[in-house]
């Protein structure tokens, strides 16, 4: 993991900013109003910023969110590799494509098939822990599911266009 | 009862020329959002205009009390803005810059105010007014430009936030001294003005969070009234106490944090931009319009003084934060703006009727400086980059 540097911006809020691997600086500033400001700073002049992003609270979360969960996620997910050797804790977020959107977690054979376990559903705002064989999955669920790394690509295809009803 | 009131020619007076005031200044504020500048100083010229073209009959009285409202509000905002944690903090960190600050940027105002043969007290204000940049214009710039995230920025607000202190200490001080008492009796007031204010700044830190809760509630209303009310009886209670309304004022926004503030926040700025719009206009009106001339070259040479000491002092103190060269060069051009603070301080004088010639001077600096900060902020890395060239080629050729 990069070191994070934090800055207080007084008046402000926080800005948090790093060196990617390829040498590019990023950072992000959190306003005080959740409003955030994704920020790439510029070769020449290490000091200034070349392209400020600006983003509001929904889009900072949606933003989040395609970059691989939160902090809170990722720290999990360590914790989980480093107690259970092999095995991963995955995000899926389940879209209207995905056959199995609609069906009950057991309609989906998702476990008998790959191994996968469906060990929560995010919902909205709501998480469901341990959902119940008949609960039905929605598109724009996320589902939080636990196997080893091959188990859950197989379950990622599976879900996506292999339920059999 | 009411509407009998509402229908005297009196009211109807007042109404007419509130109005007209305030849809000029809705006017100035659209004209100055249009081109991306800060609208304090347009509203300046509305009051020097209005005051010396078309005399007030009826709402002058209205306006006095909206003004002092209008500051209020304007140091409640400010210290809404910074939580008794982080001005501990910068206090700390950013002390030598803090009193380079002091030393390069209040002495040119102290000691034109000095060289004019003005009275002490009015050369202390004119310091006052170089001393201080303008939090609001220059967040703002910073903002629109994209530059709240370079590495220079920290540096820039961290020396906002100190002057925001030194104001705190700074206009008790001069509160006394405008009182005119002998020094034995200065001495006193100005020590109760102090222990009051660290008093505040202490249960601010430390219960603040208290009342933070206690003031919370999901009512906008009730915020609303409650944070405006408790504002206004600190401030007054403030005044009475020789500390300076706008200090009460102030220390109460930095009591307020979380969630309250947030709220505060939210429901106090249309009020503050309401009551500051009528403050920077009352500030016009009691300046000649005809006094102005007499002081525009003076204006001028203390802006060019006052905003090269700016650069320096943005320079070093981005330079202590490890910053390159541009950044230090735009850290310096970003402080260069003076605003609103400026002119709280030069109506303390104008309103105790020090030298006259101090507000119409203030008057034309700060015109002068909350137009040339913004400007400067926004070309100052074109003119380092240009110059870097040409020095970079010259010596290429050498």
């Amino acid at each position: 993991m990069p070191r994070i540097e934090e800055t207080q911006l007084p008046g402000v809020g926080l800005r948090h900013d790093f060196t990617t691997r390829a040498g590019d600086r990023i950072g992000v500033i959190t306003h005080r109003t959740g409003r955030r400001e994704l920020l790439v700073y510029d070769h020449g002049d290490p000091d200034s910023c070349r392209d400020v992003v600006r983003l509001d609270e929904d889009e900072g979360h949606a933003l989040a969110e395609v970059l691989g969960g939160t902090k809170v996620a990722e720290s999990l997910d360590t914790m989980l590799q480093q107690s259970v050797e092999g095995l991963t804790i995955d995000w899926l977020p389940a879209t209207a494509s995905w056959s199995c959107a609609g069906h009950t977690v057991a309609e989906t054979m998702l476990r008998a098939r790959t191994g996968v376990s469906i060990v929560a559903v995010v919902r909205g705002e709501d998480t469901i822990p341990s959902p119940t064989p008949d609960f039905r999955i929605d598109a724009g669920d996320t589902l939080v599911v636990v196997g080893t790394p091959e188990a859950i690509k197989r379950a990622f295809t599976h879900l996506e266009g292999g339920v059999e009803t | 009862m009411i509407l009998a009131a509402a229908a005297s020619p009196e009211a109807a007076g007042v109404f007419i020329e509130l109005g007209l005031i305030i849809v000029c200044l809705a006017l100035v504020a659209r004209a100055a959002t249009s081109v991306g500048f800060s609208p304090i100083p347009l509203y300046l010229l509305a009051g020097l205009a209005v005051g010396g073209l078309f005399p007030l009959g009826f709402s002058e009285e209205f306006i006095e009390v909206g003004a002092e409202i209008g500051v209020i509000l304007l140091l409640f905002m400010l210290g809404l803005e910074y939580t008794g944690e982080e001005l501990r903090d910068n206090l700390r960190r950013g002390l030598p810059a803090g009193a380079l600050d002091i030393l390069l940027n209040f002495t040119p105002g102290l000691a034109a105010g000095l060289l004019l043969g003005w009275e002490p007290v009015a050369a202390i204000l004119l310091g006052g007014v170089t001393y201080i940049s303008s939090s609001g214009v220059i967040s703002k710039v910073l903002s629109d430009l994209g530059r709240l995230g370079n590495r220079e920025t920290p540096s820039v607000l961290s020396l906002l936030v100190i002057e925001d202190l030194v104001m705190a200490a700074y206009l008790p001080l001069v509160a006394v001294l405008l009182l005119g008492v002998g020094l034995a009796a200065g001495m006193a007031s100005m020590a109760v003005a102090v222990v009051t204010a660290a008093a505040v700044l202490v249960v601010a830190i430390r219960y603040g969070e208290v009342m933070s809760r206690l003031l919370a509630n999901n009512s906008d209303e009730v915020v609303l009234l409650s944070t405006f009310g408790l504002v206004v009886l600190v401030a007054g209670v403030a005044e009475r106490l020789q500390v300076s309304a706008a200090v009460g004022a102030f220390l109460v926004g930095i009591a307020l944090s979380g969630p309250v503030a947030d709220h505060a926040r939210d429901l106090l700025s249309p009020l503050r931009d309401l009551f500051a719009a009528t403050f920077f206009v009352f500030f016009g009106l009691q300046i000649d319009l005809a006094a102005i001339p007499d002081v525009a070259v003076l204006a001028v040479a203390l802006g060019a003084v006052t905003a090269v000491t700016k650069v320096i002092t943005g320079w070093w103190a981005a330079g202590r934060a490890g910053v390159g060269v541009r950044g230090r060069f735009r850290a310096g051009g970003a402080l260069i703006a003076r605003g609103e603070f400026s002119i709280v301080i030069a109506g303390l004088g104008v309103a105790a009727g020090v030298d006259a010639q101090l507000g119409p001077l203030a008057a034309a600096y700060v015109l002068l400086m909350a137009l040339l900060g913004p400007m400067v902020t926004r070309s100052i890395d074109r003119w380092v980059v240009l110059v870097m060239r040409r020095r970079a080629a010259t010596t290429a050729d050498a």
